[in-house]
């Protein structure tokens, strides 16, 4: 099992979203997820800001591996290679 | 609206277009349609489930599916950013199946986001 620190970016609404967290789910890495979409506000608005700092496109899943390793989308071999 | 009678009725009018459901059906386009009819119900307007809606129709005019990124998206890649629609050469496999890279600007997002 991974012990890296891994937070995903996702939406409730986003497929690509809901199969990088079941794939996460199936390899049992541990990780922290953020649904933007249902945070309203100022808080939105600053969770919008931290994704973009590590993606520009603001998309969705934004998978962030220890602070500096960043997988746009649902992307098994990108997923496997930082965390296998 | 369930997502079986949104499913017909787009299926009739985009499919002679050239815009062909997903055929994963269980895995991808029922899920679709249903966050779809999620966000109509959470924005009073069918944005893409895989974008972060403004919640305002202007703002997001062009992420209200078919999105304004379809177009241009299932030419290059034969499948729209969310991967609800695509073409009939992706559905029977003959070209990759890729991820698509958001193409909406950033300075729309920007916008619509973060904007007053």
């Amino acid at each position: 099992m991974s012990q890296k620190k891994v937070k995903v970016y996702a939406l409730s609404t986003c497929i690509h979203c809901k199969h990088a967290k079941k794939y996460l789910d199936d390899m049992g890495v541990a990780y922290e997820c953020v649904h933007v979409d249902e945070l309203t506000g100022d808080e939105r608005k600053a969770m919008v800001e931290e994704v973009r700092r590590f993606n520009p496109a603001t998309s969705f899943p934004t998978v962030v591996i220890d602070d500096n390793c960043v997988v746009i989308g649902f992307k098994k071999d990108e997923l496997d290679k930082y965390l296998g | 609206m369930d997502a079986k009678t949104l499913y017909e009725a787009l299926r009739k009018m985009q499919e002679p277009k050239g815009y062909f459901f997903n055929k994963d059906l269980d895995g991808m386009t029922m899920p679709l349609l249903e966050n779809l009819l999620v966000n109509k119900a959470r924005y009073g307007h069918m944005v893409c489930p895989c974008r972060l809606g403004a919640g305002s129709f202007e703002k997001d005019r062009d992420i209200v599916c078919p999105c304004a990124y379809r177009e241009a998206d299932v030419a290059e890649y034969g499948s729209c950013f969310c991967g609800l629609y695509v073409t009939q050469a992706w559905n029977e496999g003959t070209i990759p199946q890729r991820t698509v890279p958001e193409r909406r600007p950033e300075e729309k997002l920007l916008a619509a986001l973060l904007g007053d």
